[in-house]
Order: C-alpha cells, then structure tokens, then sequence
C-alpha cells in the first residue's frame, strides 16, 4: 500500500522570537509527526500562541526556521481563542476560505453541508454567524476550519472562553476531527483538557520547551521540576 | 422664473411689506410656493445637482474605497507618503481643485480634447478629484479597525492583501455607507470647484449651490433659498435614509 502524500513533519529549529528586546520564545526545537494531538500547555505568557502563530507562518521567526519536510504542499488551518467570524451567513462563513485553497466550486457545497453537519450547526446555516452564542460561534470557526480538510489544524486555546458544556462539545468536535487523520497541534492552559485530548506534550516555560513527551509520560512522570511545579497546580510565572 | 418669483415679491410690497431687500418672512412663503408648485427651473436645477453628485460619489468610490481597503491591509514603502497625502488632499480648498481641474480640460490644456469644459461633465470631474480622496483617507480608516479583526484569520486562509481587499469593503458595507454619504455632503455642498468648471449656465450647468449663490447675490432670495431649503432636505434625508440602514443592517448582523 503506498503511503498518502504528506507535508508532515513539521520541523522546527532554533526558533526564536523577540520583541522589543525581550526574548519572548528561545532555541525552540521541534519535530512534529502525524498523529494523535499534540497539546502545547503552559502558563499565561508562557509563548504558546507566538508558538503557535510561529509554526502556522503568521510571524516570522527572529531566529531559527520553521519548515514542511514532508513531501506535499502543507494544506493548514488555525482557529484562534475569540473566533473572528465575518459578517455573513454561517454558511458563507464556512464556505469563506475554500475558494482561496483552491477548492473547486462544484465540491464546496458538499464540504460546507459536511462540516455544518459535523459540528451540529446545520439548522442555523442561513443565521448571520455574529448572533451566534460563544459556544456555537467556536464550533463554526472549528467547521470552517474542517471544511478545508487540512493535514494540520492548529487551536489557540479555542475553549477559552467557553462554558463547561460549549467546551464538551468542541473538544469532541476536535476528537472527531483528530480521527479523521487530521494532525491537531493546540495551546490549553487548562490541564484536564490537556489530559484528555493529549497524544503528547510540549510544555512550554518563560519562552522555551521544557519537555516534549508522550502524554501518559508526561503526566505520570514529569522529568522536570518545573513541569511537576505545573501539574501540581503550582503557579508558575 | 425669474419674472414669477418677482411677482411674487411684487404681491409681498403690495401686501404691506415695505422692502427694496425683502424681508425673509417674505421670501420663505415665496420659496414654499416655487417648491410646492414644482416649479420647472427649480426642479431642473435640483435634478442636475443630484446627477452630478451622485455621479461623482460613485465614480470616486470606485476608486477610493478600494484604495482606502488596500491601504488598511498592504505594508509597502512609500504607504506613509501616500496616507499623508490623501489626508493633504481631504483639505484642499474646493476653488484650487476648480483650477486645476479648469486648467486640465480647457482647450488648451492635456485634457482639452475631451470638450468637456462647461459641461456637467467637467463638474462631475472636479467634484470627484474633490472627494477622491476623502473617500479613501476615511474608508482606511473604517476598514484599518477591521482588518485589526480580521488579518491574522484571513492571512491563516491564504489571502493575499489584495485579496483581502473585495472582503474588507463586502464586510464593511455598512461603515462605508457613512464614507460615501460624506462624500456625498461635501460634493453637494461645494460651490468654488463647480462654478469655475461648470460656470453655472442656466439651464446648463446651474447646480443648486451655484444658483444660491448667484441669486442671493442679485437679491433673488425666494429662488435662493427655496433651493436651500432642498438642498438641506435632501442632505438631511439622505444621511437619515443611511442612518437607518446602518441601524437595521447592525441589529441584524450584529
Ligand atoms: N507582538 C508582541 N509584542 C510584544 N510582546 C508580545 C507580543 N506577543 C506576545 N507578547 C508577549 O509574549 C509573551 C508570550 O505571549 P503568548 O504567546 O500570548 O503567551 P500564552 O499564549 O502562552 O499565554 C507574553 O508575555 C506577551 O505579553
Ligand atoms: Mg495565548
């Protein structure tokens, strides 16, 4: 059986970033695989969204390389921690980017009715999506995200605003699309989360990783004070 | 009309208002009675007015409004330059754009072979160069805050900043509504730039504030102010007509 084209790993070296003087990540190396999620956990501050916006291409590093080694063109989506959602339709909101990945017209329809459907907002399609509650709101950013069909989705703490049961319901929506072979690279600060979405770790501290494991190690074992401090629920600055 | 709004006045001395200058109780009932009999040189001025100024504010925003969006979104060197000089030209007194306008499609300058001088033509180009400008150094504006919103999401889908530009304007229709309509002020209201392209020919290219403006000067004050009258009903009732829409539009949206 010959394997699918693919534009993983992603790979990350000496990446550093830093504004104003500060260096706010440092010596950042990373080989990312296809896979179960990889959780970026931390403390506020800790870098994971410039982590985040590193890897996906929205900065450019002040040190180091970010790079696609696979083969294909790398095909990703990011969904941010407040969803920015154009004011339109929820339908045209999940049909936005298709056109601009080069989707053709005749497929989009179907994408957009798939990706409604799996995160159960098919009913409101024809809503203006701005008069969406938080939690819907979140799961059409995570549908416009699905639609693309992306190798990668990278979430910036996308349940940090949500209540208990609008995070239940997206963090099964990421599950869901986890399964579905899509490589999930998210930034939680929240460990219960971590814990049940995790397929590894990267914690990240003052801007440089502490640890990259598999999360059953992570969790059990961590190798360093720092992450013990964290899991503890010790605050860490 | 001018005979009529004359006898009009001639009816007002008769009446017992002693006046060489009529006095404005006078003058407002006259006026009332050109616009309320629609009178013909009124509305034929008023029409013209519209024309040229619609005209001009749609032409402009053509231009302007996707200038303002690429200016919201596009990092290039020389971008500074070019917002200090829409900001310059959002000043420029309307007499100067006349000028240069006048001079450009006289006979004998660059444009001259368009013949458009003293034409409506020639006022809708002045009043575009006018308010070019104006639109784009306020749709930046308007759109730099969205596209505050907006950026980091749309550059995450692939789109380029021109790309981003036919989003931005779509998503930010109802805030341009409010650029367009002061666009539209300015152009309606401007005398200077009109009156030395156009030259305020009756009939021709008389616009509502070059007729004010000549016939205050003759005395005619029936005429004139029965045109500012319109003139500030149709400013007023546009920006409400907008106003409302923008309202409805938000609510709806949210
Ligand atoms: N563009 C920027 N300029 C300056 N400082 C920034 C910028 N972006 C983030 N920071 C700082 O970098 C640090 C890490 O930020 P961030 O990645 O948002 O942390 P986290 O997502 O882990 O909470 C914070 O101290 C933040 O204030
Ligand atoms: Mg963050």
């Amino acid at each position: 059986m010959r394997m699918p084209e693919t534009a993983l790993p992603l790979v990350a070296r000496g990446l550093g970033f830093s504004a104003g003087g500060t260096a706010l990540l440092r010596e950042i190396d990373l080989v990312l695989e296809a896979g179960p999620p990889t959780l970026i956990i931390g403390p506020n501050g800790a870098g994971k969204s410039l982590l985040l916006r590193l890897l996906h291409g929205l900065l450019q590093p002040g040190a180091g390389w970010v790079r696609w080694q696979g083969r294909a063109a790398p095909r990703a989506a990011m969904v941010f921690q407040r969803p920015v959602l154009l004011r339109r339709s929820v339908r045209a909101n999940a049909a936005f980017p298709l056109p601009l990945a080069g989707i053709p017209a005749a497929d989009r329809g179907l994408r957009v009715a798939e990706a409604l459907a799996l995160v159960g907002l098919t009913d409101l399609a024809d809503r203006p999506a701005r008069r969406l509650s938080g939690g819907e709101q979140q799961r059409l950013a995570l549908a416009r995200a699905a639609a693309l069909r992306p190798e990668v989705l990278f979430l910036d703490e996308p349940c940090a605003s949500l209540d208990p049961a609008a995070t239940a319901a997206a963090e099964y929506i990421i599950q869901t699309i986890s399964r579905q072979g899509c490589k999930i690279i998210m930034s939680t600060h929240d460990l219960g989360q971590a814990r049940r979405l995790a397929g590894e770790v990267i914690f990240l501290h003052q801007g440089r990783v502490c640890e990259h494991a598999a999360a059953p190690q992570f969790f059990q074992a961590p190798s360093t004070p720092q992450a013990a401090a964290f899991l503890n629920g010790e605050l860490l600055w | 009309m001018r005979q009529q709004a004359g006898r009009r006045l001639d009816r007002g001395r008769r009446a017992g208002h002693p006046a060489t200058v009529p006095d404005i109780a006078t003058a407002l009932a006259a006026a009332f009675g050109l616009i309320t009999e629609g009178d013909r040189a009124v509305l034929s001025i008023v029409t013209l007015s519209l024309q040229v100024s619609f005209l001009a504010v749609a032409l402009a925003a053509l231009v302007g409004l996707p200038l303002g969006a690429f200016l919201a979104v596009a990092r290039f060197p020389g971008r500074r330059p070019l917002i200090i000089a829409g900001n310059a030209l959002m000043g420029l007194p309307p007499v100067v754009v006349g000028l240069l306008v006048y001079l450009l499609l006289s006979r004998s300058g660059p444009l001259g072979g368009w013949g458009l001088l003293f034409s409506p033509g020639a006022m809708v180009v002045a009043q575009v160069v006018l308010i070019t400008p104006i639109l784009a150094t306020l749709s930046r504006e308007v759109l730099e805050g969205l596209w505050e919103e907006y950026g980091e999401q749309l550059r995450s889908f692939g789109a380029t900043p021109r790309l981003a530009v036919p989003t931005l304007l779509w998503d930010g229709r109802f805030s341009l509504l409010t650029v367009l309509l002061a666009g539209f002020g300015r152009a309606s209201a401007e005398v200077g730039a009109v009156m030395i392209v156009g030259g305020n020919i009756e009939g021709h290219t008389r616009v509502m504030t070059t007729a004010i403006a000549l016939e205050t000067s003759k005395g005619d004050l029936p005429l004139a102010l029965a045109l500012g009258m319109v003139l500030m009903t149709i400013v007023l009732a546009v920006n409400a007509a907008a106003q409302l829409l923008r309202d409805l539009a938000q609510r709806r949206q949210g």
